[in-house]
C-alpha cells in the first residue's frame, strides 16, 4: 500500500493546513481530483495522498496533516474496458494487444459492460450517488506507453460521487479502544489503464508491453478526511476488502509502501511528491515518472463515446434490450456481503470481539480457514476463534506463511479441537499436538496423540495416586506452599505432570493436590 | 443502353480510364489486381444467377484516409507513405461496399489528412478537375479569348476529397467515398457536377458519397447505413435500404432560404442561380421562405476551434512507435516525436494540431472550445461554393487556411449540427464549369432528402461532361453515366 506523501506546493515551501487550538478550526485540504495524476505502481492498486504534515514549532499552534487519496483499481473483467482483447496476468509482452489498443487508425472504442458494472457495484457499496448520465474525456499527454497520446478517463461526469467509507481505527493502545471513523467518497471514474515501460539503462533505450493498455481502471478519490498515515493505511485496507468482497478487483496491494513512508514521516523526513513502483525483485518502490510542474492535460471530450446512461427499475425504458441497459436496482440486489456487515455477523453469531472480527477478516484466506474448521468441529466459538486467532496465526506469522502455505488444514484442526473439547487431551498437549501438525509429516492429531501418549490420564485413583506420591516426595516445596508462596502450587503441578508424562490435565491436577493438601 | 456487359469488362473499361486520365492526379494507387479479381467473383455470382444487389460488379473508389486491408493507406502524408500501413482491417464503409460485391479501384487523392479545400496539398500533389479538359470549358475559354497553354491554367477539384469527384467525374467509377468534417465532399462535389452526399452522424468528421446521380448516392446510402457494433455513435435501429420514389407534387414541401448565407464574396453567377433554384420550387408550388440562421458568422471560427481540437487529439497516436514514419534520432523519446511527426506531417496538418492543442489547454478551453459548441425546416436550400473551381494558379495565392475558412463557409455548419446534406449541380457557369447548390435536411431524414434532390436534380437536367476529345475510343462508357443503366450479366 502506499504510504501518504508529503506534497509541497513548491519546494520549500510549506502548506498551511489545519490549525488544532485556534478558535475556529478551519479545514482546508489541497486541491483533489485531476490536477495530480496517479499512475499505476506495477501493483493493481496504487495511491496518490495529498498531505502536508510537519513538526509544529515550539509557540506556535499545532499543525494537523490531512490526507486525502486517489486510488486506482484494476477491473477484474476478462477484456479490456474498450476493447475485446483479453486480460491475463503475466501474459508474454505485447501478446494481449487489440488494433484498437495499439491505436491503429480508424478504429473505434466500444465499451465493456461488465467494467460498468463493477463501477455502480463499486459505488452502490460505497453509498455513492450513481450518476444516470456521465460522460467520457479524453486526457491528453505523450508517452510511450501512451499509445493513442491520451487516456480515454471521466472527468468532467464521473460514474458515481458523493460516497463515504468507513474504518475502524485504534485510538489507544488496548484493542478494545476503536472507533469508526469515515472518509467521503468524492468520486469514482472508469479510466484506461496504459501500458508498460522498461527501462533499459544498459542499452539506452525503453521496451514498451502494451498487454495493460487499455485495461479498465477504477479511479477513486477519497477527501482529506484522514488524519495520518495510519487512518489512510486503514482505509484503504478496507476498500481492498470490499472491492475483493465484490470481485470487481483482485486489489492485490504492495504493503512496502506505505510501511516505508509511515517510517519516513514519523522521522520527520522529507517525501517528494513522486510516483512510485513496487519492484517484486528488490523487494521495494523504487521511483518512477517525475511530476515536475503542472502539466495542462488539454481535457476533450471523447467524440466516439456517446454519453453513458445508466436506469433503474423505474426508468427502464419499455422494451428495450437487457443486453444492452444496465439496471441499477438489479446489481444493488446482487450486492454481495460487504466486509463491516461480515463482521458484525461474526461478532453476533460467534460472540467474538470486534477486533478478532478484524483481524479474521484481514488476513487473506483466514476468515474461510476459520468458518471450515467451524463446520467441522463440535467445539464452541469462541475456542475456536481463539485457536485460529492465536496459535493458527502465531505460526504462521512467526514463519512469514500466508493461510494458503499452512502446514495445517481446517479439518485438522476441527478434530484437534474435537479431541480436547471431549477432554480427551489437555490443552498444553493440545498444543504440542498443534507443533506437529505443523511439522506436516503427514499425521492425524489423533495418531500424533496415540504416538505420544499425550491422551489424557483417564483414572481419577491413579492421578490420586501420584499427587500423593509427589507431595510426599517433595516436602520442601509443600512447606513453601504453606509459607504462602503462590508460585510453589504451580512448581508441584509441573512435578505432577512430569510424572503423568504430561497427560493430566493441570486444571485437574490443581485440584486435587488443592483437596489434598487441605485434608 | 449498352445493353449487357460482364463485369470484368466493365472494369477493364474503367482501368483503362484511369490510364487515359492518369494526368487528373485523382488516384493514388490502382488496384488493379484486386479489381479484376472481384470481377471475377462478381461474374461467377452473375452466372449462377446469385447476384448480391445493386453494387454487385461496379467499380468504386475509396478516398485515402479509409483503411483498406491489404491495400496500403497513406492520407496522402509523409507519416504513412511508403510505411506500408497495410492495416488488417477495412474501415466499416469499406466492408459494407465490398461486402455487396463492389470492385475496389483503388485510393484516391486528397489534402494530407483530408485538411484542405482544395486537394492540393498532399505529397502527391494536386488533383485536377476533369472539366479543365472538358468541351464545355474550352469552348468558352476560345471565346474569351483566352490562349495560354491549355494545360498550365487548369482547374482544382475543391477539396478535400477531390480524388474521388475526378474519379467519379471522368467515369473510372460509378461512386467513391470521400471524407467530410466541413464539406470535403460537398465541395469537390459542387465543382464538379457531381453528388456529393453525407448522412447523418454524431461527429463532425463523417464518411461522404460521391456519384452522378442522386438515386446512385441513394443506392450507396441504403448499403452504408445502419448500426456498426464497432462504432459506439451509431444508432441501433435497424436500417432497410430504399429506393426513392420519384415526388410528382412538391406543394406540401417547405423549404428555407437561409438569409445569412448570402454573403459579399459570393459569385453573382452562384447567387443568380440560387434566387432560379428558390423560384423553381415555388413556382411548382412549394413553400418558400427566408430564414435566419444567426449563428452562421460565429459557425465557422467555432468550426476551426473544435475542428483543430479534435485534429490536434486525434492525430496525437501518430508517435512513429506503433506503425507510420519514424525518424532516425534516437536521442531521447521526447526528441523522436518531435522530429517524426515535424518529418511527417505537412505545415498544414501541423499548423491544426498547434491550434488545436491552443485551444484545449486549460487556459482556453472556456473560452473557446465550450462556446464553440453552444453554436449548431424540412430542407434548407443553399449554395454549396462561394464560386465554381478556380485555376490552381489563383487557388494558391491564399494559404491553406484562409482557403478553408473560405470555402467552407456554407458546408460546415452542417458538420458542427450534424445533419445530412446534399450538392447537387444545378447549371453550367459562363465559363462552363458546373455550379452546385446545397439541400440540408432534417436529422434522420436522409431520405426525404434525397427525395428532394432527385427532383430538383430531374427539372435542372444538368448536362454531362464532354471529355470525348481527350478520351478517343471511350464514347460508349458516357452512357454508362447511371448505375441503372449499367446491365450486368
Amino acid at each position: 500500500m502506499a504510504a501518504p506523501m508529503l506534497r509541497w506546493c513548491c519546494p520549500g515551501r510549506r502548506f498551511a493546513f489545519a490549525r488544532v487550538g485556534c478558535g475556529s478550526c478551519h479545514r482546508r485540504g489541497p486541491p483533489t481530483g485531476s490536477t495530480s495524476n496517479g499512475k499505476r505502481g506495477q501493483s493493481s492498486v496504487a495511491q496518490q495522498p495529498h498531505i502536508t504534515a510537519q513538526k509544529p514549532r515550539k509557540g506556535e499552534p499545532e499543525w494537523a496533516a490531512v490526507v486525502g487519496l486517489e486510488i486506482h483499481a484494476q477491473i477484474a473483467s476478462n477484456s479490456k474496458l474498450f476493447s475485446g482483447s483479453q486480460v491475463c496476468f503475466a501474459a508474454p509482452p505485447n501478446s494481449l494487444v487489440s488494433f484498437f489498443d495499439a491505436s491503429l487508425p480508424g478504429t473505434l472504442p466500444v465499451l465493456n459492460r461488465r467494467c460498468v458494472e463493477a463501477a455502480v457495484m463499486t459505488g452502490l457499496a460505497l453509498d455513492c450517488h450513481i450518476n444516470r448520465k456521465s460522460l467520457f474525456d479524453r486526457k491528453h499527454y505523450f508517452y510511450a506507453d501512451l499509445p493513442a497520446g491520451y487516456q480515454i478517463t471521466q472527468q468532467r461526469l464521473p460514474i458515481a460521487v458523493n460516497g463515504s467509507l468507513a474504518y475502524s481505527v485504534y485510538v489507544g493502545r488496548k484493542p478494545s479502544q476503536m472507533v469508526t471513523r469515515t472518509v467521503r467518497v468524492k468520486q469514482i471514474q472508469l479510466e484506461q489503464d496504459s501500458g508498460k515501460s522498461l527501462h533499459d539503462d544498459l542499452r539506452s533505450q525503453t521496451l514498451i508491453d502494451l498487454n495493460r493498455a487499455g485495461i479498465g481502471l477504477l479511479e477513486l478519490v477519497l477527501e482529506p478526511d484522514m488524519s495520518c498515515g495510519e487512518e489512510a493505511a486503514t482505509a484503504v485496507r478496507e476498500l481492498q476488502l470490499i472491492l475483493q468482497a465484490l470481485g470487481t478487483s483482485q486489489a492485490n496491494m504492495a504493503d512496502y509502501e506505505i510501511q516505508r513512508q509511515i517510517n519516513e514521516l514519523e522521522n520527520g523526513g522529507e517525501i517528494l511528491n513522486e510516483t512510485r513502483s513496487f519492484d517484486f525483485k528488490l523487494g521495494c518502490t523504487v521511483p518512477m515518472r517525475d511530476k515536475e510542474g503542472k502539466q495542462d492535460y488539454r481535457f476533450m471530450p471523447e467524440p466516439n463515446l456517446p454519453p453513458l446512461l445508466l436506469y433503474d427499475s423505474g426508468s427502464l425504458p419499455s422494451g428495450a434490450d437487457p443486453q444492452q441497459v444496465i439496471n441499477i436496482d438489479q446489481l444493488r440486489e446482487r450486492l454481495p456481503e460487504l466486509p463491516r456487515v461480515t463482521r458484525q455477523r461474526l461478532v453476533q453469531q460467534y460472540g467474538m470481539l470486534p477486533e478478532h472480527s478484524c483481524v479474521l477478516l484481514n488476513e487473506v484466506g483466514l476468515l474461510e480457514f476459520f468458518q471450515n474448521v467451524i463446520k467441522e468441529t463440535r467445539a464452541e466459538p469462541k475456542k475456536v476463534t481463539s485457536w485460529v486467532l492465536n496459535t493458527f496465526l502465531g505460526f504462521l506469522k512467526q514463519q512469514n506463511l500466508a493461510v494458503s502455505e499452512s502446514p495445517v488444514t481446517p479439518s485438522a484442526l476441527a478434530e484437534l479441537l474435537d479431541l480436547l473439547d471431549r477432554k480427551a487431551i489437555s490443552a498444553p498437549a493440545a498444543k504440542q499436538v498443534f507443533e506437529e501438525l505443523w511439522r506436516n509429516e503427514g499425521k492425524t492429531p489423533a495418531q500424533i496423540v496415540a504416538e505420544k501418549k499425550l491422551e489424557l490420564l483417564q483414572d481419577p485413583e491413579a492421578l490420586e495416586q501420584l499427587c500423593r506420591s509427589t507431595l510426599e516426595a517433595h516436602p520442601d516445596v509443600v512447606m513453601d506452599l504453606k509459607r504462602g508462596n503462590p508460585r510453589a502450587i504451580n512448581k508441584l503441578i509441573g512435578l505432577v505432570r512430569k510424572a503423568t508424562l504430561g497427560r493430566a490435565d493441570p486444571t485437574a491436577i490443581k485440584e486435587v493436590l488443592e483437596r489434598q493438601l487441605s485434608s | 443502353d449498352l445493353g449487357q456487359i460482364t463485369p470484368t469488362e466493365l472494369c477493364q473499361r474503367c482501368l483503362s480510364l484511369i490510364k487515359k486520365t492518369k494526368f487528373l492526379n485523382a488516384y493514388i494507387t490502382v488496384s488493379e489486381e484486386v479489381a479484376l479479381k472481384q470481377a471475377e467473383e462478381s461474374e461467377k455470382r452473375y452466372k449462377k444467377g446469385h447476384s448480391l444487389g445493386d453494387l454487385d460488379g461496379i467499380p468504386i473508389a475509396v478516398k485515402d484516409n479509409f483503411s483498406t486491408s491489404g491495400i496500403e493507406t497513406t492520407c496522402a502524408s509523409n507519416m504513412l507513405k511508403g510505411k506500408v500501413l497495410c492495416t488488417p482491417y477495412n474501415a466499416t464503409v469499406v466492408q459494407k461496399l465490398l461486402d455487396q460485391g463492389a470492385l475496389l479501384m483503388g485510393k484516391t487523392n486528397l489534402d494530407e489528412f483530408a485538411m484542405g479545400s482544395g486537394s492540393t496539398d498532399g505529397i502527391f500533389g494536386p488533383v485536377k478537375n476533369p472539366w479543365s479538359y472538358s468541351k464545355q470549358y474550352r469552348e468558352k475559354r476560345k471565346q474569351n479569348s483566352h490562349s495560354e497553354n491549355e494545360d498550365s491554367n487548369w482547374l482544382i477539384t475543391g477539396g478535400s476529397s477531390g480524388g474521388s469527384a475526378a474519379a467519379v467525374s471522368a467515369f473510372t467509377c460509378f461512386a467513391a467515398l470521400g471524407s467530410d468534417t466541413g464539406g470535403s465532399t460537398r465541395n469537390p462535389a459542387a465543382h464538379f457536377s457531381r453528388h456529393g452526399l453525407i448522412p447523418l452522424v454524431n461527429s463532425m468528421d463523417v464518411p461522404g458519397i460521391l456519384t452522378r446521380c442522386v438515386d446512385d448516392a441513394a443506392t450507396v446510402l441504403g448499403v452504408l447505413a445502419g448500426h456498426d457494433p464497432k462504432d459506439s455513435t451509431t444508432i441501433q435501429d435497424p436500417v432497410k435500404p430504399f429506393t426513392l420514389p420519384s415526388l410528382t407534387d412538391v406543394s406540401k414541401l417547405c423549404i428555407g432560404i437561409p438569409k445569412e448565407y448570402l454573403t459579399p464574396e459570393l459569385s453573382s453567377e452562384v447567387q443568380s442561380l440560387w434566387s432560379k433554384a428558390a423560384n423553381l420550387f415555388e413556382s411548382e408550388g412549394a413553400k418558400v421562405t427566408e430564414v435566419s440562421l444567426p449563428h452562421t458568422s460565429y459557425s465557422i471560427v467555432c468550426y476551426h476551434v473544435l475542428c483543430t481540437s479534435e485534429v490536434a487529439s486525434n492525430m496525437a497516436r501518430f508517435d512513429g512507435l506503433e506503425y507510420g514514419h519514424r525518424c532516425d534520432s534516437d536521442v531521447s523519446t521526447e526528441a523522436m516525436y518531435a522530429a517524426t511527426r515535424r518529418e511527417g506531417f505537412n505545415d498544414v496538418v501541423r499548423g491544426r494540431i498547434l491550434s488545436g492543442n491552443f485551444f484545449l489547454l486549460k487556459e482556453n478551453y472556456e473560452n473557446y472550445f465550450v462556446k464553440a459548441q453552444k453554436v449548431r425546416r424540412d430542407v434548407l436550400l443553399t449554395p454549396t461554393t462561394l464560386s465554381e473551381a478556380v485555376p490552381y494558379t489563383e487557388f494558391i495565392k491564399e494559404d491553406n487556411r484562409t482557403r478553408s475558412a473560405q470555402d467552407d463557409i456554407f458546408t460546415q455548419a452542417v458538420n458542427m449540427a450534424g445533419l445530412p446534406a446534399v450538392s447537387v449541380p444545378v447549371a453550367l457557369s459562363s465559363q462552363g464549369l458546373p455550379i452546385g447548390l446545397q439541400f440540408i435536411g432534417r436529422a434522420f431524414c436522409d431520405q426525404q432528402l434525397l427525395i428532394v434532390a432527385k427532383w430538383f436534380e430531374k427539372q435542372v437536367q444538368f448536362p454531362v461532361i464532354q471529355l470525348q476529345e481527350l478520351m478517343d475510343d471511350c464514347s460508349s462508357v458516357f452512357e454508362n453515366e447511371k448505375l441503372a443503366s449499367v446491365s450486368l450479366k
